[in-house]
């Protein structure tokens, strides 16, 4: 299968076999070799200028022509010779700082030279790639603010979680990496279906989707109202799952090439082509409604999902789960009033949103509700270094745009609050004096 | 209880959190017969500890009340005693993410120090995977052992007493990431790379200056370690609090539009009556940053071996 990263197209073919982290140069026809460790050529750096004194922008230190290069290129050169030609033609490169020098070379050679490394899917990887790539399809969450919310909400192996996510399944493949197959995981979504397109990229084996659930956010008042069940409504369900299903699919098609291209899916990650195909095979059948070869097996399938619809609601009533993890679109305040409900005392949650002013009110409004403890809302900076001897400095700053997280830890909720507890919790009793004398 | 398994009620030997209120709280090692003074009276653990469930609201003599928490390594790390300089939660979160740490990973720890970070690696790799922590202060080493036998998390843990830029980790070719947090880091690469497995692992530098953060990136590229990258990350926490506002008086007459369409664009003073009866004034709420923050703990330095 081709693929195109970077404006480079190649067959993966060749990559199979290798061990992850090798890197690879990209020939001329798609094809990919291994490459070894490059002696640097360092006769080159040897004269060096002291200063830019002298060094005029005149546009014509470069001796070779666009259309030299471009014939270079077309020969089907190595990339690292078309690198040396170009310093050999530069007029300045002598006169330029040992540092100008190294930078040069480092700026051409990325353009010149194809190398490709392959690596294997992580929560490290797949969330850099994200937020670098398609940060609107994530809430711009940014990999540490999705760090933050892994340790906040105490993931590990055993637990019972509640995720509500629209991250395109990234949280949700980040909390599974943690639970290592361990444990539970209830996935809370809107419309027709959960969305987990980058669930697959991390490759999971089988066994790990064996205990994760998913139930319709629709359905959370009537399963807290009692009213629950899963029989009546065969009838709509099944028009919202079949609408589900193709709307997954339709996500999963725009995911995939921007998932592929980025090259940290590994094509020998069988169980990654395992699951589009089990997908495919879903599709189709849902697609062929008139044949009624398949009538009986779509009503199998039917049955099949009501029972772990049934499974899922059953898990949530026992209303003790270890932790609750949001980050989506839709207003944090109502889902996290509702979804609370599900959690066991003395456990966290933590509640991502892309702007500050909704979890202002979700702090707000917890507070009135009671039943949470040690509420913080935070945000976290991150900033990238350059380390190189003599050249050591920060390299960007980002600040805002990770987003801002809620978080806090519940406690058994009392009936009928006193006044007493509003005196203590309220951080500062003076907003309680003031909101309460004019009342 | 266990640090890495949760459990409903408190038993003889936990060790959980009271939570006085406010960021206030201290850890208690629960025990048949002893009691612990709090500023709101006594804590007696045989009748209001043992037997009630974690995030019960406890009563204590004076008739104040606390909240008892179920330990996590966040909320160990907020209150364990220091025998060092610990690593906090915020550090912790981008470490253990960017060593790729899951359950079942082997990691290597230098040095142990209070174990705040201990506790969480523990905690990612559990229940298959284990931590070797090398600590050459032979005090601080034995008593990481014995918390760590207090916590239940003993038989995920190994503690060597020993100096990891002479001797090394005490394992080799069998971890999936190290992490160093000591003084000459790059004194020791050599020994955290024969310690990674051999189809290679991820390495985390902690330092707060960036003399050391050089010379350990010099060393991780002559050992031949890829993808070095330096990293820094600060938390900022913010105070959710009502601000309200004075309009200053131009002179005008008090015009009702003003103030009206200042309140309808907050839907939030619905909940707070009061907006209104004060005039002249506009209340909004505002995420207000502490006074004081951290600004730097340390510089984070990742890298591969393959």
């Amino acid at each position: 299968r081709k693929i195109i990263f970077e404006k480079q197209w190649f067959y993966l073919d060749n990559a199979i076999g290798h061990i992850y982290g090798t890197t690879f140069e990209v020939t001329n026809g798609g094809n990919l070799q291994p490459k070894q460790e490059v002696e640097e050529a360092t006769t080159e750096t040897k004269e060096a200028g002291t200063d830019n004194r002298n060094i005029v922008d005149d546009g014509k230190s470069q001796k070779l022509t666009h259309d030299d290069i471009k014939a270079l290129k077309d020969k089907g050169i190595k990339g690292q010779e078309i690198v040396q030609q170009l310093i050999e033609n530069s007029t300045t490169f002598r006169d330029k700082t040992e540092f100008a020098q190294d930078k040069y070379i480092k700026k051409k050679k990325k353009k010149y030279e194809a190398i490709i490394t392959i690596v294997k899917p992580s929560t490290r990887i797949l969330s850099t790639m994200y937020y670098a790539r398609e940060p609107g399809k994530i809430n711009h969450l940014r990999y540490d603010t999705l760090a933050q919310m892994l340790t906040l909400g105490n993931i590990h192996a055993g637990t019972k979680m509640i995720v509500m996510e629209t991250c395109a399944g990234l949280v949700l493949g980040a909390v599974m990496e943690r639970m290592g197959g361990y444990g539970s995981i209830i996935q809370m979504y809107p419309g027709g279906g959960p969305v987990r397109a980058a669930t697959s990229c991390f490759g999971f084996p089988k066994a790990f989707f064996d205990n994760l659930h998913e139930f319709p956010l629709s359905k959370v008042q009537s399963l807290l109202c009692g009213t629950f069940s899963a029989e009546p409504e065969e009838i709509p369900l099944l028009e919202e799952e079949s609408n589900g299903l193709s709307e997954e699919k339709q996500q999963e098609t725009e995911e995939e090439p921007a998932a592929e291209t980025t090259m940290e899916m590994n094509p020998a990650e069988e169980q990654d082509t395992m699951d589009i195909g089990a997908e495919e095979v879903e599709f189709k059948e849902n697609k062929e409604k008139e044949n009624k070869e398949n009538v009986r097996e779509k009503q199998i399938k039917q049955w099949e999902r009501r029972k772990k619809l049934k499974e899922a609601a059953a898990l949530l009533r026992e209303k003790n789960a270890d932790g609750l993890i949001v980050a989506s679109k839709f207003h944090p305040t109502p889902l996290l009033l509702s979804l609370l409900e599900f959690v066991a005392p003395s456990r966290p949650f933590v509640v991502y949103c892309q702007y500050k002013e909704p979890l202002l009110d979700c702090y707000t409004k917890l507070r009135e509700r009671g039943g949470v403890i040690n509420l913080k809302l935070s945000e976290s900076w991150l900033r990238n270094y350059q380390v190189l001897p003599d050249r050591s400095h920060p390299k960007l700053t980002m600040s805002g745009g990770g987003g801002y997280l809620l978080s806090g830890i519940t406690v058994i909720l009392e009936q009928g609050r006193n006044p007493e507890v509003l005196k203590v919790e309220e951080p500062s009793s003076k907003r309680c004096k003031l909101q309460d004398l004019p009342c | 209880m266990s640090f890495v398994e949760y459990g409903d009620t408190i038993k003889d030997g936990d060790t959980a959190i009271v939570f006085l209120g406010h960021e206030s709280m201290f850890p208690v090692k629960v025990q048949h017969g002893t009691v612990t003074q709090t500023k709101y009276g006594v804590i007696r653990h045989s009748t209001n500890l043992i037997g009630k469930k974690y995030g019960s609201k406890v009563t204590c003599s004076k008739g104040g009340w606390v909240f008892i928490l179920h330990p996590t390594p966040e909320l160990w790390t907020m209150n364990l005693p220091h025998r060092t300089q610990i690593l906090y939660s915020t550090d912790i979160s981008i470490i253990t993410m960017m060593l790729e740490l899951k359950p079942g990973s082997i990691v290597c720890e230098s040095g142990t120090g209070s174990g705040s970070l201990s506790h969480a690696l523990i905690r990612t790799v559990a229940p298959t995977g284990h931590l070797y922590t090398v600590e050459f202060h032979q005090q601080r080493a034995e008593k990481a052992r014995q918390e760590f036998r207090e916590h239940g998390v003993e038989h995920l843990v190994t503690v060597t007493n020993q100096d990891v830029c002479k001797n090394g980790f005490g394992v080799s070719n069998i971890a999936d990431a190290v992490f160093l947090d000591i003084p000459s880091p790059w004194e020791a690469i050599g020994h955290a790379k024969s310690a990674l497995k051999a189809e290679g692992g991820r390495i985390c530098s902690f330092s707060p200056c960036i003399e050391q953060v050089q010379r350990t990136c010099l060393a991780m590229e002559e050992y031949g370690f890829t993808e070095i990258n330096t990293l820094e990350i600060l938390l900022r926490v913010y105070n959710v609090r009502t601000i309200s506002l004075q309009i200053p008086d131009l002179g005008k007459a008090a015009e009702d539009n003003s103030s009206s369409g200042f309140d309808s664009s907050n839907p939030s003073q619905q909940s707070s009556p009061c907006a209104n009866l004060q005039q002249g004034t506009v209340q909004f709420k505002s995420g207000v940053p502490l006074r004081e923050v951290v600004g730097h703990t340390g510089y984070l330095t990742f890298a591969t071996k393959s």
